[in-house]
């Protein structure tokens, strides 16, 4: 029991430690990808528990600011092959689980 | 009888019958007419024959028979009551009734055409007319207006009968026609109905022969045009993550973010100095990529101000480079100066030139010094460097708190300058820098001389001065006594520790580098001070004075007298010799004036007298010859230079006898030079014998 309540406390330490918001590729200009950041922090914390919800935000704010259209996959395991319009691809990590890729192409 | 009671009736019926008249009593009087008449014509045809008796004809003995009856012709109504009587009321008795009327109508017929002139006759004719035009048609309208012509004429010839009708009846049936006329006018008037309807059917016969007319606007011709936008720039992406991924990725970033903790926190300071370092080092990087263009600029700038120039003065550089004055074949040894450029400069204009000196590399480049003769007001003082190529501006300026008094060039080191001040510096301009102070500076305490320094001259780096205290100083603390005060020295041009020195007092002083305390010769030259002494350039002997007092001299130094004499009639400034030739030289005198000599072609006068300067109360002040070309600058009080160019006279070579070979050279110019002075000599030589 104990170590299980360790294990829960190291887990909860580390996701406190890892729920930084950690850019693994981006090629947007600087304002842009600080601006993208933080919509998609909104947008999981908001809808924690429904990962649909919170890429129809990011999905939809980033297509009424940056210009249609836009596709987000927000996820904790996936493997994608995307074609991304140049400067316009951001991909990161959240949340100590969860992995957010957003990109422009129409 | 019965003849002409037969015409009579015949006219009788004829007569009525040619106007209108009632149809009853025209057919019935036609009737028992024509029975007459036949009558008549049956009995003339039958007289030959018997008589012809009809059975019911009245039986007349032959006495009846001849018997005349008269019979006469009214305009009675024969059918009309001859005694209507009618009861008057009035009166209460029956009234014969006087007037009776005797008309008989013959003849009525009622028309259809009424006057053109009334309104519903005009009003007609207008919807007619409307009614034609609608008919694009010709021939309708033609028709139409035919048919109205022949209304009209139909119309007319009624009104006509009408009227003449109207004027037979005139008389006793005046009223009866005038009835008659009024009736006429209101069936005419009844029968206008008929024609409107008549206007409509007349275009029946145009029907199916119209003219067609159609147009149409132009249109605008169509193009069909086809672009696409670039297609948007697009690259691929993929990746895979997994959980143990997004760990790893997190555990990575702190690490890396303590270990950039850990550098912050040991080296602060070292970073700090650092960062310092390179900020400065930016700032300079920055200020020296700022300066740079500039730099670039300023190069092409002045290619670009000198290219502005020449095209400016392009006749100046013509002149100075190709004109060659024609006349001077008819002037007979005479010559003129062709004036070139000026060079002025506006900080300049209050100072006067007191020193010109050509650069020994660059032959087109020349420094000029200014100050001010004037010992009681003494200003500041400047150094330009002018260049013939700019004209306009000077290419170096160095300005100074004291007057300029002398400046010379080095000649092994072309962009040394030397200097000497008024207040007895010396100083070095060297050109390769850019600052404007000098290079090299003498101070109080390196025994700086009181006086105005006056002339100097760079040889091999050393700096001799030349004060007015009356002490000469040479680099090696050389020194030297003089009784007067120097004023000008020249250094020989061969004999390397041979110079000359004049003095305020007219004196000269031939001194050598060796002899620190003693001179070696003494000329008395002058009666009042020596403006400037010059080796001539090509023989070693002669050197050339002149001074204030309007003299100039030429010398041999082995001998104490002057060779030539030359009294230009106003205090000399300043001579020189030319570079080309031995015999030559120029001088300027204080009245703007400038002097040129050849003793090759005539001892005693000048080749050219010219007046240089136009402003009044200017004094030309120092004179020097180009090296190289054949140009003579002319400085003045105002800070004016002038450049002059020497015409072909001026400029004469010896000639050469056929046959022999050309030899040009300093010995030949020499040999020019010791032949003329051997004239002069002998004499002497014999006056002293």
């Amino acid at each position: 029991m104990e170590e299980t309540e360790e294990e829960k406390k190291d887990e909860a330490d580390y996701k406190r430690l890892h729920s930084f918001p950690l850019i693994r590729h981006s090629d947007m200009p600087e304002e842009m990808r600080v601006e993208t950041m933080e919509l998609c922090v909104t947008a999981c914390e908001k809808f924690a528990t429904n990962n649909e919800s919170a890429a129809k935000m990011i999905k939809e704010t980033m297509d009424k600011r940056f210009g249609s259209s836009w596709h987000v996959v927000i996820g904790e395991g996936f493997g994608f092959e995307i074609t991304h319009e140049v400067k316009n691809l951001l991909y990161m990590f959240f949340g100590g689980s969860l992995a957010v890729c957003v990109w422009k192409c129409s | 009888m019965p003849a002409k009671a037969a015409d009579k009736r015949r006219q009788d019926v004829s007569g009525p019958s040619r106007g209108k008249a009632s149809k009853a009593g025209k057919a019935g009087s036609k009737k028992r007419d024509e029975d007459a008449s036949t009558e008549a014509g049956d009995a003339l045809g039958d007289l030959a024959r018997a008589l012809v008796k009809s059975p019911d004809q009245l039986e007349l003995t032959e006495a009846e028979l001849k018997q005349e009856i008269t019979r006469t012709l009214t305009a009675d109504n024969p059918q009309a009551p001859q005694n209507i009587v009618r009861f008057s009321f009035k009166e209460r008795e029956y009234k014969l009734v006087d007037y009776l009327d005797q008309t008989a109508i013959h003849f009525s017929l009622n028309g259809n055409l009424i006057p053109k002139d009334s309104d519903e006759g005009r009003r007609q004719s207008i919807r007619s007319n409307i009614e034609a035009e609608k008919a694009p048609d010709e021939t309708p309208a033609e028709t139409s207006e035919q048919a109205e012509i022949k209304d009209e004429e139909q119309a007319g010839d009624t009104e006509a009968a009408g009227e003449e009708e109207g004027g037979e009846e005139e008389g006793a049936a005046e009223e009866e026609a005038e009835a008659a006329e009024a009736a006429e006018a209101a069936e005419a008037v009844e029968a206008e109905e008929p024609p409107p309807p008549k206007a409509p059917e007349k275009k029946l016969p145009n029907q199916f022969n119209f003219i067609e007319r159609a147009s149409t606007t132009p249109f605008n011709p169509l193009r069909e045009k086809g672009c696409q936008t670039e297609p948007i720039p697009s690259l691929n992406f993929s990746a895979t993550i997994h959980q143990w991924d997004i760990y790893d990725a997190y555990v990575e970033e702190l690490q890396r973010m303590e270990k950039a903790k850990e550098k912050e926190k040991s080296k602060p300071q070292a970073v700090k100095k650092e960062e310092e370092k390179r900020g400065l080092r930016k700032l300079s990087h920055v200020e020296v990529q700022h300066v740079e263009p500039i730099t670039r600029v300023a190069k092409a700038a002045k290619i670009a101000e000198r290219m502005v120039n020449l095209n400016t003065f392009d006749d100046i550089a013509q002149d100075f480079k190709y004109f060659e004055d024609a006349s001077d074949e008819f002037r007979a040894q005479q010559g003129t100066l062709l004036p070139l450029w000026n060079f002025q400069y506006e900080k300049t204009k209050k100072l006067a030139v007191t020193a010109i000196s050509w650069n020994p590399k660059y032959k087109d480049l020349f420094a000029v010094g200014y100050g001010s003769y004037d010992f009681m007001k003494q200003g500041h003082g400047m150094v330009l460097l002018y260049t013939l190529k700019n004209p306009s501006f000077p290419e170096y300026i160095f300005s100074s708190d004291s007057g300029v008094m002398c400046l010379d060039f080095n000649s092994e080191h072309p962009h040394l300058i030397a200097v000497g001040f008024y207040d007895g510096n010396v100083a070095i301009y060297n050109l390769r820098k850019e600052t404007s102070q000098p290079s090299y500076k003498s101070s109080a305490e390196s025994g700086k001389h009181s006086g105005p320094v006056w002339q100097n001259e760079l040889v091999h780096m050393d700096v001799i001065k030349l004060s007015g205290e009356g002490t000469m100083q040479g680099p090696e603390g050389l020194q030297l006594q003089t009784l007067g005060c120097g004023t000008s020295f020249d250094f020989h041009k061969k004999i390397d520790y041979l110079f000359l020195v004049g003095t305020e007092e007219g004196k000269i002083y031939k001194c050598s580098k060796s002899y620190s305390s003693q001179f070696l010769d003494v000329f008395e030259a002058h009666h009042m001070a020596v403006d400037t002494i010059s080796w001539n350039p090509f023989h070693l002997k002669v050197f050339i004075s002149c001074s204030s007092d309007w003299t100039v001299k030429i010398w041999d130094h082995t001998i104490k007298t002057p060779m030539f004499v030359y009294d230009l009639s106003c205090a000399v400034g300043d001579v020189a010799w030319s570079p080309y030739s031995s015999t030559v030289f120029a001088a300027v005198t204080t009245d703007g004036k400038a002097h040129v000599f050849d003793l090759n072609i005539n001892k005693h006068e000048a080749l050219c007298t010219q007046l240089v300067v136009t402003r009044k109360k200017n004094k030309t002040t120092h004179i020097q010859f180009n090296p190289v070309f054949p140009i003579i600058t002319v400085g003045d009080e105002r800070g004016l230079i002038t450049s002059l160019k020497l015409s072909p006279n001026l400029r004469k070579m010896p000639k050469e006898k056929k046959g022999q070979e050309v030899k040009k050279g300093p010995e030949v110019e020499m040999a020019k030079l010791e032949k003329l002075l051997s004239l002069v000599r002998e004499p002497e030589a014999k006056a002293e014998t």
